[in-house]
C-alpha cells in the first residue's frame, strides 16, 4: 500500500507545479514530488521481516534476510541532487525577489 | 479552469500509473520483493564474480569490498563513479548558487530575526558537538548508518548554528573553497591512482581488511571523509551566499 501513497504524493507534487503560481510554493511542490519519488524507489527494495543492510555484531553473516541495498544507495544520490536543484531554485527564487519585489509569476511586470 | 484541467491530468497520471503497477509481475507487491533474483543479492554476498562464500562480521577478511554497511559498499565502492558524479553536480549547483548570488559580498543580509540568550549561549555549547557528531559520522561510514553526505550536512548545520547565534558572524569563506576543491581533487586522483595500478577508475587499491573494524575497506573510509568535508564545505559556501548581501 505505501507504493500508492508514494504514487500519491508525487502527483500532489506534479499538480501543485502545475497549479501554482509562487515561486517558493512550485519549489515545495518540486520537493513534494522529490520526497514521494524517494519513497517509491525504497519501498520497491522492502522485505518483510528484512533487517537493515548494515552488519553488526547482532546480525553478523550475509546469509540473513536484508532490506534491498541498491535502492537505498540510488536514494542516497537522488536527495543530494534534491538538495542542489533547491538550493539553486531557492537562489534564482531571491534573484527574483530583488528584482520584482514578489513572488507572484502574476504579479511580475516588465520594466 | 486551468485548475481543473490540472487535476484531470493528475488523476489520469496517476490512475495509469497505478493499473499498470496493480498486478503486474515484474512488479512485487510491497514487503515480497524477492532479493535472491536481484542484483543486489551480489552486493550483499560481496562477490559480484564467483561464486559467494560466507561472510561473517568480525572474522572474514580480503573481501571484494569491505564495509560492513553494504549501502556504503554500493555507494562508495561498486558505484563510485556515479557517486563522483553525484559530487559533481552538487559542485555545479553550489557554483550556480554562487554565480546567481554572488556579488562582493561584504556585510550579512539584513533579517527581521536577531539571537536571543538562548540561542547565542546554547550554540556554543552545541557548536562542538555538532561538529563532531558530523565528523564521526563522516569517519565510520562504512560501518554504521550516515557517511559523507549525511556527515558533511551536519558540519554545514554546525556553521549554520553560528551564522543564527551571531548577527555578525561570517565564516571564513576563502578557507571553505580551498577545501573544497583540496578535497574534490583528491577524489579524482584517488581515482587515477586506482587506474593506473589496479587498472580501472576508483578500483579499490589498498587492502580491505577484517570486515567491521575501523581501519578497513580499504579506500573506503578516506573517499568517504573526503566527500563529507567536500560536502560541508560546499554547503557552507551555500549558507554564506545566501546569507550575505552587497555593501560595505
Amino acid at each position: 500500500m505505501l507504493q500508492y501513497a508514494a504514487i500519491v504524493l508525487i502527483m500532489l507534487g506534479l499538480y501543485g507545479i502545475l497549479t501554482q503560481r509562487n515561486v517558493i510554493k512550485i519549489i515545495l511542490s518540486l520537493n513534494i514530488m522529490e520526497i514521494g519519488l524517494n519513497l517509491f524507489i525504497i519501498s520497491v527494495g522492502y522485505v518483510t521481516d528484512g533487517i537493515a543492510p548494515i552488519m553488526t555484531t547482532n546480525h553478523n553473516t550475509n546469509s540473513l534476510i536484508y532490506v534491498d541495498p541498491l535502492p537505498q544507495a540510488l536514494v542516497l544520490t537522488a536527495i543530494v541532487i534534491g538538495v542542489g536543484t533547491t538550493a539553486l531554485g531557492l537562489a534564482i527564487a531571491k534573484n527574483i525577489y530583488s528584482k520584482y519585489g514578489t513572488f507572484e509569476l502574476d504579479e511580475m511586470e516588465e520594466e | 479552469m486551468k485548475n481543473f484541467l490540472a487535476l484531470i491530468l493528475t488523476l489520469f497520471l496517476g490512475f495509469l500509473i497505478m493499473s499498470s503497477l496493480n498486478n503486474n509481475i515484474a512488479f512485487p507487491k510491497f514487503g515480497e520483493a524477492n532479493i535472491g533474483d536481484r542484483v543486489s543479492d551480489a552486493y550483499i554476498d560481496r562477490d559480484v564474480t564467483e561464486n559467494p562464500g560466507d561472510v561473517i562480521f568480525g572474522e572474514t577478511d580480503g573481501l571484494e569490498s569491505g564495509p560492513a554497511n553494504i549501502v556504503t559498499a554500493i555507494v562508495a565502492d561498486y558505484r563510485s563513479f556515479d557517486t563522483l558524479g553525484e559530487v559533481t553536480v552538487l559542485f555545479v549547483s553550489a557554483l550556480g548558487v554562487a554565480l546567481l548570488l554572488g556579488t562582493k559580498k561584504q556585510k550579512r543580509l539584513e533579517i527581521d530575526f536577531h539571537p536571543n540568550f538562548m540561542l547565542r549561549v546554547g550554540s556554543k555549547a552545541l557548536f562542538g558537538v555538532i561538529l563532531m557528531t558530523g565528523i564521526y559520522i563522516s569517519i565510520h561510514g562504512h560501518l554504521t548508518p550516515g557517511g559523507g553526505f549525511p556527515g558533511g550536512s551536519m558540519i554545514a548545520t554546525s556553521m549554520l548554528l553560528l551564522y543564527l547565534a551571531d548577527d555578525n558572524f561570517r565564516a571564513k569563506v576563502k578557507g571553505f573553497k580551498i577545501l573544497e576543491s583540496i578535497a574534490g581533487s583528491l577524489y579524482v586522483l584517488i581515482g587515477i591512482i586506482g587506474l593506473i595500478i589496479g587498472g580501472s577508475f576508483l578500483v579499490n587499491i589498498l587492502d580491505t581488511g577484517v570486515i567491521g573494524e575501523l581501519f578497513s575497506a580499504g579506500i573506503i573510509p578516506i573517499v568517504y571523509v573526503l566527500i563529507g568535508l567536500k560536502v560541508g564545505s560546499e554547503i557552507s559556501n551555500v549558507i554564506d551566499n545566501f546569507l550575505t548581501e552587497e555593501g560595505a
